[in-house]
């Protein structure tokens, strides 16, 4: 059906042509555009196709009634704040959008065929494409590190998708005795969120440090340098002294097995027993990249900078965690930034004109306490194929700063959150 | 969190439409709406990135919104951000990713009315 908006758009467009004497065609066969993935990625890049031509035929593919947002996730581990707060549903799409019909179609995608241009759904049936966009963020790889497998994750959570894996870990936290050891393992790069795991130290620190004063937290990490480490070491020696150890790949900090029946991370170096581990294991693209023939050896998706048009599969576009952002981080913010330079790309290869470059923006903020906000921030654009930060801008807060800066930044972080759910999903 | 839908008011145009024959005045601000629809297809490179922190007056965020702002506004605090003459948190670090051109560009398609850009009502 129709909404009232496309049916005005729809007379106001004939209208408009009748009266300019300029017939612009409008293609009598709607061109179809299939966004796979309803996160940060896909929806911004449904909506923003919409926005772009409220004449294309936009899909969105998403089988989860709600989103769960991992940004704010690690503050809701830490008991500062609701799941609630985490959940955005899907009500806005499918129906009546601002910017015409989104067909929502609430199916899981098993499967594409390239070469018909064809998306699989998991009742069996298929649908085709004129251009199709895959944003399908991570899958974890239960493969990948010894020991850790989809059971695994029930006793040592990784909390790297929000929703019940971050409760378990938030209730771990609540259940362990004062005195115990919280064990947190870090992945090799690349990873979704690089400060993430950093953030969650932080905050599970705080927690700690207010609730359980006596434990530990321990970071074993298969890197010897992250994001904005040396603001969050600095701030570590100031909020929690003693609390938090580090320990770098070049210490022995690479995970090589665990056993979940003891709760065990084994690295080179020796073992180490948890209370409550945390185990972040690598990633790769969602199965869906996979399958669709976008994905490479080392599991995520290669794009034109440009177009994010994939560079193994014609017509077929990656954008967010899944793709290879270049400089760009695996993030929300990029997500969504990327999804509206895809969507601008798209809208003009489907009308046969020529894509403009690009150039994309992001920020990441992290909370190392409530009311304590350190950030980074790059500006990138194509440059030798991939996507390239701008030299001379970007950059983390600085190192010295008054508090006010820091309360500042943990204000911003929260109303960045409200401005770009409310953009994705409000 | 979900904020209620509703179209704004005085905008719609549908009463207009439902009369027939249509008035010279409504094909006129048809022909405008539609001009309009594909604002954000036209935006400067790196125009589409700023609603990621920056949204409608509306949700009354720390982070100024940009509605309502002239072209020549928005340049002159880029400047400002970039010479570091004005504070801020992150805004110095992107504007120096902007040359002059590319942040006229933007101002000028952000100085645009604030219906083309934001997707909540
Ligand atoms: C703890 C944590 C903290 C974070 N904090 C921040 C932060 O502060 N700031 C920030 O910018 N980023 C943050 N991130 C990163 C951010 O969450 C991701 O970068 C972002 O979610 C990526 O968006 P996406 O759309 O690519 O993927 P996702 O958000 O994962 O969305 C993928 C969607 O695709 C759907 N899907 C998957 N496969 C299929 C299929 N086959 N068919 C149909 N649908 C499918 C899924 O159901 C899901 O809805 C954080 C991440 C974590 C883990």
């Amino acid at each position: 059906m129709p909404s009232r908006r496309a049916l005005i758009g729809g007379v106001a467009a004939s209208v408009a042509a009748a009266v300019l004497a300029a017939p612009e065609v409008r293609a009598q066969t709607q061109p179809g555009v299939i966004v796979v993935g309803g996160g940060f990625a896909g929806a911004s890049c449904a909506r923003a196709l919409k926005r772009m031509d409220r004449d294309l035929a936009v899909t969105l593919i998403e089988p989860e009634a709600a989103y769960l947002a991992c940004p704010f996730s690690n503050a809701v581990i830490a008991g500062l704040r609701g799941i609630e707060a985490q959940t955005f549903s899907y009500d806005q799409f499918g129906s009546y959008d601002r910017f015409g019909d989104i067909a929502l179609i609430r199916k899981r995608a098993v499967g594409v065929d390239a070469e018909r241009r064809r998306v699989r759904l998991d009742d069996g049936t298929d649908i085709g494409y004129t251009r199709l966009v895959l944003a399908p963020g991570v899958d974890l790889r239960f493969d990948a590190l010894p020991g850790y497998d989809e059971a695994a994750s029930a006793i040592m959570p990784h909390a790297w998708k929000a929703g019940a894996q971050t409760l378990l870990l938030r209730d771990q936290l609540a259940a362990m005795p004062d005195g115990g050891v919280v064990i947190l393992s870090v992945p090799p790069n690349p990873f979704r969120c690089p400060p993430g795991p950093y953030e969650r130290a932080s905050l599970i620190a705080h927690y700690l440090k207010t609730s359980k004063p006596r434990s530990k937290l321990i970071i074993l990490d298969a890197k010897d340098a992250f994001s904005k480490q040396r603001l969050f070491e600095a701030a570590w020696q100031e909020l929690y002294p003693g609390l938090i150890e580090w320990v770098p790949l070049s210490s022995g900090g690479r995970v090589t097995e665990v056993d979940p029946a003891t709760r065990t991370l084994v690295t080179e170096f020796g073992n180490h027993q948890a209370d409550v581990a945390n185990v972040i294991p690598p990633q790769r693209a969602g199965a869906i990249a996979q399958s669709a023939g976008v994905a490479d050896q080392t599991g995520w998706c290669p794009i034109d900078p440009v177009t994010f048009e994939s560079r193994l599969q014609p017509a077929i576009h990656v954008i967010g965690d899944a793709a290879i952002g270049g400089a760009m981080p695996k993030s929300a913010f990029s997500a969504n930034a990327q999804a509206k330079a895809c969507a601008a790309a798209v809208a003009a290869l489907v009308r046969e004109r020529r894509p403009a470059q690009p150039k994309l923006i992001n920020t990441c903020y992290s909370l190392v306490a409530p009311g304590y906000g350190i950030s980074i921030a790059g500006v990138y654009q194509p440059r030798d194929g991939l996507l390239a930060e701008v030299e001379g801008a970007g950059g983390t807060s600085p190192l010295e700063a008054p508090l006010s800066v820091r309360e500042l930044e943990a204000a911003y972080a929260q109303d960045w959150f409200r401005t770009i759910t409310s953009e994705v999903f409000g | 969190m979900r904020r209620a839908k509703h179209r704004r008011g005085g905008r719609s145009p549908a009463p207009v439409l439902l009369a027939a024959p249509v008035p010279l005045a409504a094909i006129v601000l048809l022909a405008a709406l539609v001009a309009s629809a594909p604002a954000w297809a036209d935006a400067a490179p790196g125009a589409a990135a700023c609603s990621g922190c920056h949204g409608p007056a509306a949700l009354s965020s720390a982070i100024p919104s940009l509605d309502g702002h002239a072209a020549d506004e928005i340049v002159a605090q880029m400047h400002a951000f970039r010479s570091g003459e004005r504070k801020a948190t992150v805004m110095d670090r992107i504007a120096r990713g902007f040359s002059e051109e590319e942040t006229r560009a933007i101002a000028e398609w952000l100085a645009k009315p604030e219906a083309a850009r934001h997707a909540q009502p």
